[in-house]
């Protein structure tokens, strides 16, 4: 087991020095010079001309690149060019604000997406199954921003119940924080739950047709017991894994979600970033985004260990 | 018995009032950039600075100066050194006194500054000097027009200088000489401010606590004023403006700003110019602006906020002259000048900013000009990508606008001048050079609105920028703010304001 996962690690090094490469070429790629926009309406050419030597944005690429993986294994990500905010302070700040809004929709997707995928899974081909598929679809196909604003309409605008957007932090008010997080969850979560819900019917439906469950059937065991106990656990396998390559993706920012509920997370600073031309703070948080990315696959690789016996020895 | 009882119900009334009379939230179009006077660059940034941040002097709402920390001020005879009183007993937010040394500690600071975007503006002060305590004098190599106006935005504005010698990046946490001291800022997310007890017109601010939140979305930000998660908002969107009157709950505050927005052309910068028919003939561009009818561009694109402007300088402004009225649209005039031009069907590339706004206008424009028989294509480009495009002249004509200055020379200096910073198309013309660099050097609306005027007088027929409209500011306000005063250069200035 450790071994397993020191060798993970070991693979994962290269692959986050290549997102990072990567990154930083294709921002460079980008039409538009950041000391233009950092000048100011202005453009004062010598303002212009003193950014482009303090940020070494004449310098050529790979020396860039090279001074900034210096910094960073220092620890320093340097600063937004837009707002002089440490790099490490903006991730600090925005990374619970982005796991928060992932826990919550996660929750969401699971409670939805699970149940339902069981439901229509022993129900197969009945009007259930049906009126689940229809409503997962659905999910999948309303786009994110459409519900939201739909939701602050409705729930905000018209009844009252729940803050329009912005963020509370849990420490500052906890159910403050729950109420105001909760649309946003919810959307993002209904979308995921369609996921969730499709992946389980199918590996259930795969199981329940398996010999061993016929031979559970046939032992007497009641339907519950056969569903649960035996079906669902392996059918969890897969599932798990891709729960956490989902919560991957939410870690890297739900960038329409964020805008509309206007959720100081991930999403957001890095769209704006790019639209201001703050090479730094993209940088960072791609690079902390890749990081958490990797992190997770290998924790489904250690999950699915955990949840399969059957693996252990391997 | 009867009057006592309601002398001490009123007396409740108004205080419970005043005891929720606390918080004015206000939604922002965009997070704003560092929060350092000499450094920064936005429009929203210079909303914040009003509350946190007081200037030497101000402006009224007819654009004349007004007090703010000097009491008087006044130019010597050759008008090349501007000496300012300062207010008696005013302080820092940390306490320390604004004097004579601080002032000078400041102007020093915007001028030398590596990255400031004051020094341009500051180009003018040869240097500052402390004559007492509470007297300033800046020495300028050149009488300067336009240094009042300067003083009373960004380039006159106080900040602690304990606080920008001190080992702290001073954006982090401003200390500064405005009504409202700095509390915290979540980047994309919040700023928040608090009263400054120590303030020397404290009295006349009854807001405890200022809260400004960036909201991106134009929906999002409007169904927040109406669940009354905010107390107002700067830019509705064109399109919500029917929406916002019928509204009984909201207040519509519409102001007509400083700024313009516009189409400029490239008449001579690169090899684009060569190819761009709209440089090849004046006439071209005159048909051009007959093509297109500001005011439907008012209605149709602005629902009505989005005044017609043929001059830079807005109508709040002594310099708008009345020798150009606005052009009215004529198709049949434009189809003249082109024909006579030997280009009956001109073929050009507009480009602007992403945005459905832009994007509307762009096609309007469109529209009304391919009657007149002009080709247009549209390209749509992201901002920074369209500055930098812009600045190569990799462009035949382009929407671009301006967010406006309080001095006429800021808003016609830099976009039409040889050397113009902002002068994308590189339009070049002696006279008018001549022109607006003298008006920079003399004093009083008499002496230099000739200047201007005839400097116009050559622009309004080479046309190397038509102005569309005036920059409108339109804030909703919901009906429990009061004391609100609309400005032209679209500040908030919180003096008098309460929340009921």
């Amino acid at each position: 087991m450790a071994e397993l996962i020191l060798r993970r690690v070991l693979v994962a090094i290269p692959t986050i020095i290549i997102v990072s490469m990567l990154v930083f070429s294709l921002q460079k790629l980008l039409p538009g010079d950041p000391a233009l926009m950092i000048a100011g309406e202005e453009h004062d050419p010598k303002v212009i001309e003193y950014i482009r030597e303090k940020y070494h944005l004449n310098d050529p690429i790979p020396v860039q690149y090279g001074m900034w993986v210096k910094q960073v294994v220092q620890g320093d990500f340097g600063k937004s060019l837009r707002t002089d905010v440490p790099v490490t302070q903006l991730i600090d700040s925005k990374l619970p604000v982005t796991i928060q809004l992932a826990v919550m929709a996660m929750i969401v997707a699971v409670l939805i997406g699970i149940p339902t995928g069981i439901l229509s899974a022993v129900r197969k081909e009945t009007a259930v199954d049906y009126v689940a598929n229809v409503v997962a679809l659905s999910g999948l196909s309303i786009p994110n921003f459409w519900l939201g604003i739909l939701l602050i309409f409705l729930v905000s605008v018209q009844l009252g119940w729940l803050p329009a957007s912005g963020y509370v932090p849990p420490s500052q008010d906890f159910w403050l924080s729950i109420k105001t997080m909760l649309m946003p969850a919810f959307v993002l979560g209904t979308a995921l739950s369609a996921t969730l819900m499709r992946h389980t019917r199918s590996a259930m439906i795969g199981i329940l047709r398996s010999d061993y469950i016929r031979t559970a059937r046939a032992k007497g065991l009641r339907q519950g017991k056969v569903v649960y106990k035996h079906a669902l656990r392996n059918a969890l396998v897969p599932i798990v894994t891709l729960m956490t390559l989902l919560f991957g993706e939410l870690l890297g920012g739900a960038v329409l979600t964020e805008q509309i509920f206007t959720i100081p997370g991930f999403g957001k600073l890095v769209v704006d970033a790019v639209f201001t031309r703050d090479y730094a703070v993209v940088q960072g948080i791609v690079l902390c985004t890749a990081i958490g990315y990797v992190g997770l696959n290998l924790l489904a690789d250690v999950l699915y260990i955990l949840i399969n016996p059957r693996l252990r020895g391997a | 018995m009867l009057k006592t009882r309601l002398a001490v119900l009123s007396l409740s009334l108004l205080a419970s009032s005043m005891a929720y009379a606390q918080t004015l939230r206000i939604g922002l179009k965009e997070d704003p950039d560092v929060l350092d006077p000499d450094r920064a660059r936005t429009y929203v940034g210079r909303i914040v600075f009003t509350a946190l941040c007081d200037k030497l002097v101000d402006i009224s709402p007819k654009l004349d100066f007004v007090p703010q920390l000097a009491t008087s001020w006044s130019y010597n005879d050759d008008e090349t050194a501007l000496t300012f009183k300062l207010r008696d007993g005013i302080t820092f937010q940390d306490g320390t006194k604004i004097d004579a040394e601080a002032v000078k500690a400041n102007l020093d600071r915007s001028m030398s500054l590596p990255d400031s975007n004051r020094k341009s503006e500051l180009s003018s002060v040869d240097h500052v000097e402390v004559v007492d305590p509470s007297t300033v004098t800046i020495h300028l190599k050149h009488p300067d027009a336009t240094l009042l106006a300067t003083l009373s935005d960004r380039a006159g504005m106080m900040m602690s200088p304990a606080a920008f010698k001190g080992d702290k990046t001073f954006s982090q946490d401003p200390v500064c000489s405005g009504p409202y001291k700095f509390v915290k800022r979540v980047q994309n997310d919040r700023i928040e401010l608090e009263k400054y007890d120590g303030y020397w017109d404290a009295k006349d601010y009854p807001i405890k606590k200022v809260v400004y939140l960036p909201i991106t979305d134009a929906t999002v930000k409007l169904a927040n004023l109406k669940a009354g998660d905010i107390d107002m908002l700067e830019r509705l969107a064109p399109t919500d403006v029917p929406q916002v009157k019928a509204d009984k709950s909201l207040d519509f505050e519409p102001v007509t700003g400083l700024g313009w927005q516009s189409i400029t052309i490239n008449t001579n910068n690169g090899d684009r110019a060569k190819s761009n028919p709209l440089a090849k003939d004046k006439r071209i561009r005159q048909a051009l602006e007959y093509a297109i009818g500001r005011d439907v561009i008012n209605q149709v694109a602005g629902n009505g906020i989005y005044p017609p402007a043929q001059q830079p300088f807005p109508p709040s402004s002594p310099y708008l002259s009345d020798k150009f009225p606005v052009t009215e649209r004529n198709v049949d005039k434009a189809k003249e000048l082109l024909k006579e031009a030997g280009v009956p069907n001109p073929k050009f590339e507009l480009v602007f900013g992403t945005g459905s706004d832009n994007q509307q206008l762009a096609e309007l424009i469109q529209a009304m000009a391919a009657e007149a028989g002009f080709q247009i294509t549209l390209r749509a480009t992201e901002f920074a990508a369209m500055l930098d495009e812009l600045d190569r002249g990799n462009f035949d004509a382009s929407l671009i606008g301006w967010s406006g200055r309080v001095d006429p020379d800021g808003n016609i200096h830099p976009f039409v001048t040889c050397k113009g910073a902002l002068n994308y198309g590189r339009y070049c013309n002696q006279q008018v050079d001549k022109d607006l660099n003298q008006a920079r050097q003399v004093s009083g609306v008499e002496k230099r609105k000739p200047l201007y005027t005839d400097a116009q007088t050559i622009l309004q027929q080479d046309l190397p920028v038509i102005y569309t409209y005036y920059q409108p500011w339109p804030f909703v306000l919901n009906k429990n703010v009061t004391g609100f005063v609309p400005y032209p250069d679209g500040m908030i200035r919180l003096k008098g304001m309460n929340v009921q």
